[in-house]
């Protein structure tokens, strides 16, 4: 039954991974702006466009 | 026809359209715009958002004083090397195109690193090289496409600003220890005496004590640092009985453990902070992008232009202007301080002051007031006083500016909590007296059981639940309140006190009458064409007024600033303007009236009224009943009688009021007892809006300014400040009767405590139950609430 000690500090330190993460993730900001970021990741489309864009031109004007 | 409208910025193309790429563009700053972005590639700008941009507005001189080492040091948040990051203030945010093409910054100059909109804050966040690109040349570029950042003389201090994140921090930590007590208390809640439970048992309940220990001592910190503060302050507020619960708790908990009497109560104890950490989180609830601390310093710029003996000009930062320096002030610019006006035509738009939003002419040699805006060309003016002892600066010299609001207040919640506190204290005092005789060993068992179980969660929730959901509601209807204290005292108040102009005036638009011998329609159609060739405020408000006529071409037309204009068009003449101007003698005072003589002929005069904002006449009928009404103007009586007119008889019409005295009204009548609402607008009313117990700012457009106050009103939802009074009113009835319900909680559990078979089971489902149901109810009633508001 000693195993329990085992799954005991392991539960609790998968515990404390996530405890930790949450605490540096508050720290680093990422909690402050709670809207920006859902709009801004829409926008990778739009990039991947724009970087074919001038490629087409080049080809244009050549 | 369709109208046009901009395609880079929405506004309908009036006079000019310019055309390019079959796109239509209502001026050449916006045709620019759309060029940059279509030049880099950007055009995607436009695909996210119909017309989102703005048209970029003359900045020619603005900034120069963002070449100024010491200003680029305070402005700053990292300046090192060749690294500088900025964060500006950009009141046009408002879509997703605005981010995505601030983020994209980088391809419209490959010396900005990086940007990062805060799209709440309405702020960007700008990385850049100083050594290629200087503060002054990034400000420059986010103007030319529409996005110019306001800078005031607020942002002029050093650092960075610390964000108060321990809120966030202790829930946490609280949620954290709590999800991880309960765990390891479930196994003891029901098999008790199983012989692994029993083996194991010690080491459960060590950890779930460890657990606890961040709990109490740094999560639950604020509580018994209130509750000293309370009673110290002879105060017993809701704070003393929860410090008390918890202390208990910890310590009983504590000594239960390890004499082996028990399991402990560290699962009630963590949930209820936890639970308390969540109210306060919920009523944090701020508006990010809204500030209600604003003093003149928001309006204020942070340099002007000087110039020395030999016409050199220099910026220099407002606090360092003395008498006597010689200021420059061009087009749109702020005057930071009192003067006299030397050289050029000034136009001052004194609406950041008053509200009034007509400007005012002068000529050299008047005095200027800090606070006013020049609309027409560059002026050069003397200054008497310095920042500080301007006639509108000095308000804030008041003391009511540097008062809590919220000490003098007693809120709803600790009023009854002084009554519990005692209550409580004495039922675990007779009932501990009372085992003391029948069963000795019991006795400290019941006093800590009642302390424990009557630690008034449930009480302490309804309060933020039902604010902090009401604050929301009232949100989403353009009613921004700055705090769930705010409710509570607009709930008690007994007077309402209205500014005039600009409050329940409506800015833009007045109602002229015409007083004289009819026009005939080929002077109306002079008059209106006339009046067309005017950029003059009163030309245009009355152009809008008169009806549509056939364009004519005039063959004269001359303006005489300060005077009027006068056309002729075959062989009529018509003049407009004042009355010595037309050779009309001045009958009234008080009115703003333009008169109009055609062929040298005095025909009348057009009579300007305010236009009212609508439903005002309802909501004062409305609000009569309940209310002592005044109105308190800073303008003169012109407008006594139409107000008469319009406003029930009994209210109070006060006028030629100066900031100060606005202040000093409100506070005579709370001297005598009245609790008082103010409305107001203009900086003049900021003392009067700090000094009375709620003070609502109205504001035309939310994201531009309003002085410091307690909450902000849109103005198209002025006439529903009765609902919102009436809910405040409401909220105070929910709480009541969750107070009621908390009671009934308690109750229940007190029957287990003075009888001594509180086991920490009980304890672990009604504290939690009670909690969790306070919450459901208070949320479900304000939402109800809001739903009615609503309709």
């Amino acid at each position: 039954m000693s195993v329990i000690y085992v799954l005991l500090s392991i539960s609790i330190s998968v515990a404390i991974v996530f405890f930790v993460a949450f605490i540096t993730a508050v720290k680093k900001g990422q909690f402050d702006d709670g809207y920006t970021p859902s709009v801004r990741m829409l926008f990778e489309d739009e990039l991947v466009k724009e970087q074919q864009k001038p490629s087409v031109k080049i080809k244009k004007t050549n | 026809m369709e109208k046009l409208t901009c395609f880079h910025c929405g506004d309908p193309c009036d006079s000019t359209i310019i055309t390019s790429n079959d796109k239509h563009f209502c001026c050449k700053g916006c045709k620019t715009v759309y060029e940059i972005f279509s030049e880099h590639d950007l055009s995607c700008y436009y695909d996210l958002q119909t017309s989102p941009g703005a048209a970029p507005k003359e900045i020619q001189g603005k900034y120069d004083f963002l070449t100024q080492a010491n200003i680029i040091e305070k402005l700053t948040e990292f300046n090192d090397g060749n690294l500088q990051i900025v964060t500006l203030y950009i009141p046009h945010i408002h879509c997703s195109s605005c981010i995505w093409i601030l983020e994209n910054l980088n391809k419209l100059n490959p010396h900005i690193t990086s940007s990062q909109v805060n799209f709440g804050k309405k702020t960007v966040r700008i990385t850049y090289n100083s050594e290629h690109l200087s503060l002054k040349e990034a400000v420059l570029l986010l103007s030319t496409i529409g996005y110019e950042p306001y800078i005031s003389l607020d942002d002029y201090k050093t650092g960075q600003q610390n964000v108060n994140r321990s809120l966030i921090y202790k829930l946490g930590i609280a949620g954290f220890a709590f999800g991880n007590v309960m765990f390891l208390s479930f196994p003891e809640y029901f098999e008790v005496g199983e012989f692994w439970l029993e083996q194991y048992k010690h080491l459960f309940r060590w950890l779930m004590f460890a657990f606890s220990i961040p709990v109490v001592f740094y999560a639950g910190r604020d509580y018994f640092i209130s509750a000293y503060k309370g009673l110290g302050a002879k105060l017993l507020n809701i704070d003393v009985p929860i410090a008390l619960g918890i202390a208990v708790l910890f310590i009983r908990s504590t000594v239960e453990i390890s004499f082996d009497l028990g399991s402990g109560f560290f699962d009630s104890l963590t949930g209820l902070v936890f639970f308390l950490l969540l109210g306060k989180f919920f009523q944090q609830k701020t508006y990010s992008f809204l500030s209600f601390e604003r003093d003149y310093k928001s309006y204020f710029p942070i340099a002007v232009t000087t110039m020395d003996s030999n016409n050199e000009e220099t910026s220099t930062q407002v606090y360092d202007i003395k008498k006597g320096d010689r200021l420059l002030i061009r087009n749109e610019e702020l005057i930071p301080v009192d003067g006299i006006l030397i050289k050029g035509k000034a136009r001052i738009d004194y609406s950041f002051v008053t509200g009034e939003s007509e400007t005012i002419s002068k000529t050299s040699g008047e005095k200027l007031f800090a606070g006013g805006k020049q609309t027409s060309g560059v002026i050069e003016m003397e200054a008497l006083k310095s920042v500080e002892q301007s006639y509108l600066t000095q308000l804030w010299s008041n003391d009511v500016f540097s008062k809590n609001k919220e000490d003098g207040f007693t809120t709803l919640t600790n009023k009854i909590s002084k009554r519990f506190t005692i209550t409580i204290l004495s039922i675990a005092v007779i009932a501990t007296s009372y085992w003391l005789f029948s069963n000795a060993s019991k006795a400290m068992n019941v006093f800590t059981a009642v302390l424990i179980i009557a630690c008034p969660c449930a009480i302490a929730l309804s309060a933020p639940f039902t604010f902090g959901n009401l604050l929301r509601i009232f949100g989403k209807l353009k009613f921004y309140v700055k705090n769930a204290s705010v409710i509570e005292q607009l709930a008690s108040i007994n007077t309402i006190i209205f500014d005039k102009t600009g409050t329940i005036t409506s800015n833009k638009k007045s109602n002229a009458t015409y007083e004289g011998i009819a026009l005939n329609p080929s002077e109306e159609s002079l008059l209106k064409n006339t009046l067309r060739g005017s950029n003059h405020p009163l030309s245009r408000t009355l152009y809008e007024i008169l009806d549509a006529h056939n364009i004519i071409t005039l063959n004269h037309f001359e303006e005489h600033l300060g005077k009027g204009i006068e056309a002729t068009h075959n062989n009529d003449h018509i003049k407009i303007g004042s009355a010595s101007f037309v050779g009309a003698t001045e009958t009234s005072v008080l009115n703003t009236t333009v008169h109009v003589s055609t062929n040298n002929q005095y025909k009348g005069k057009f009579t300007f009224y305010n236009k009212y904002r609508k439903g005002l006449s309802k909501l004062f009928n409305r609000l009569k009943k309940e209310y002592d009404l005044v109105i308190l103007s800073g303008d003169n009586e012109g407008e006594l009688e139409n107000l008469k007119k319009l406003l029930p008889s009994k209210t109070k019409l006060i006028f030629n009021q100066k900031p100060n005295d606005k202040l000093e009204y409100i506070k005579y009548h709370q001297t005598e007892g009245a609790k008082v609402l103010m409305i107001g607008d203009g900086l003049n009313d900021a003392g009067a809006l700090a000094q009375s117990n709620v003070g609502i700012a109205l504001s035309e457009n939310v994201n531009v300014f309003s002085p410091a106050c307690d909450a902000i009103l849109d103005a198209s939802k002025f006439n529903q400040l009765h609902a919102f009074i009436k809910a405040s009113k409401s909220a105070i009835k929910i709480i009541k009767w969750s107070f009621l319900l908390s009671f009934i909680y308690n109750s229940i559990g007190l029957y287990f405590a003075v009888t001594g078979q509180l086991a920490p089971v009980i304890a672990a489902i009604l504290m939690p139950l009670s909690s969790i149901s306070i919450v459901v109810f208070t949320t479900i009633a304000t939402n109800l609430l809001g739903r009615r508001m609503n309709v």
